[in-house]
C-alpha cells in the first residue's frame, strides 16, 4: 500500500527520557554473544578511557524501535510486511550507562522502489542536558502485496 | 579513546582475518528479548514459512551486531567506532537443528584524518551475502 507522503520530512516530539543501565547493557551485550569487558566492567571501561561501561555500537536500536513516527496509522505502514532495508549510527560519543537520553525522529524520505515503499527515519539520540550522542539512520522496506 | 590498533601500523587494502560466528534459534530468543523486536519471523518457523520465508531468519540487527563485534575486537575498543552502517541485502536463516554460520571478513579501505580508517566489511551466511555497503569508520591509536 501507497505509504502517506504527506509525512516526509515530520519530525516527532522528543520521546519520554530513557536511563542507560548497566543492566540493559550487559543483556544487550550478552545477547549478541559479545563478551567484551568493557560493556560489562567498569574497571575495563576505565581503563579504556570511559567514565562507564558502555554499550556496543548497534545498542540505541533498543530506543529507536517502535518509534512513534511508524506507527501512526495515517502513515499507512503494514507491519507485516515490513523487512529492515538499511541501518547507520553515527557517533558524536559511545552511549554509557548512566547516560539518560531522548530520541527525536524524523521521516526523511518515502519512495516507491520496484513494488515497494522505502521509508527512511533519522532519530537524533541526546542526552537530556542536550549533549548529542548518535544519530540513526533506518530504512523500512513494506514488501508489495 | 584507547583503541588498540595504530593508524600507523594499517595501510589501505589490509585484510583483517575473517570469523565466523555461529548464530541458534536460542540466541534470536535472547536477542528478540534484550532489543524489543519481538517480530515472531524471527523465532516461530509456521509463521516465518506463511509469509513466504524458508524458515526462522535472524534479526538484521543480530546480523548487524556480529559486524560490530568483529570490528570492536579488532579495534580493540568499541568506543573507537564513530560510524556503522549497513544494508541488509538477504536473510540469515536458521534451521532448528544446527542453526546457521556468519563469515565475516574486512579490510581497511581508506585512511582518513584524525587516526579515522574506513572499514568494509563482508558478511556472508550459506554463501549468500547477507550484509552490502557494511562499513565502518574507526579512530585508531
Amino acid at each position: 500500500m501507497a505509504l502517506n507522503r504527506d509525512f516526509i520530512g515530520r519530525s516527532f516530539p522528543p520521546s519520554e527520557p530513557y536511563e542507560v543501565s548497566r543492566v540493559k547493557i550487559r543483556e544487550f551485550a550478552d545477547a549478541i554473544g559479545d563478551p567484551n569487558p568493557i560493556y560489562r566492567d567498569p574497571e575495563a571501561a576505565k581503563a579504556a578511557g570511559h567514565p562507564d561501561v558502555i554499550a556496543p555500537p548497534t545498542f540505541p536500536i533498543v530506543v529507536t524501535l517502535g518509534d512513534p513516527a511508524l506507527v501512526d496509522p495515517a502513515l499507512g505502514l503494514n507491519y507485516a510486511m515490513i523487512v529492515h532495508g538499511e541501518q547507520r549510527f553515527e557517533y558524536t560519543r559511545p552511549l554509557r550507562a548512566g547516560d539518560v537520553i531522548t530520541t527525536t525522529t524524523t521521516i526523511t524520505d518515502i519512495k516507491a522502489i520496484g513494488g515497494n515503499e522505502k521509508i527512511t527515519v533519522e532519530t537524533v539520540v541526546e542526552t537530556t542536558g542536550g549533549e548529542p550522542i548518535c544519530r540513526t539512520f533506518n530504512t523500512i522496506v513494506e514488501r508489495g502485496a | 579513546m584507547a583503541a588498540q590498533v595504530k593508524y600507523d601500523d594499517v595501510e589501505p587494502g589490509q585484510e583483517i582475518p575473517a570469523r565466523t560466528f555461529a548464530v541458534d534459534r536460542a540466541n534470536l530468543v535472547m536477542y528478540a528479548g534484550a532489543s524489543g523486536d519481538f517480530n515472531p519471523i524471527h523465532w516461530r518457523e509456521s509463521h516465518a514459512k506463511a509469509v513466504g520465508l524458508p524458515d526462522v531468519i535472524a534479526h538484521g540487527m543480530y546480523t548487524m551486531a556480529q559486524g560490530g563485534r568483529f570490528v570492536t575486537d579488532w579495534a580493540g575498543d568499541p568506543g573507537a567506532v564513530l560510524d556503522y552502517g549497513v544494508r541488509f541485502s538477504s536473510p540469515v536463516v536458521v534451521p532448528d537443528e544446527g542453526g546457521a554460520t556468519l563469515e565475516i571478513s574486512g579490510k581497511v579501505e581508506e585512511k582518513l584524518d584524525g587516526n579515522r580508517v574506513v572499514v568494509a566489511l563482508t558478511a556472508r551466511s550459506e554463501g549468500q551475502k547477507v550484509l552490502t555497503r557494511a562499513k565502518a569508520v574507526v579512530r585508531l591509536a
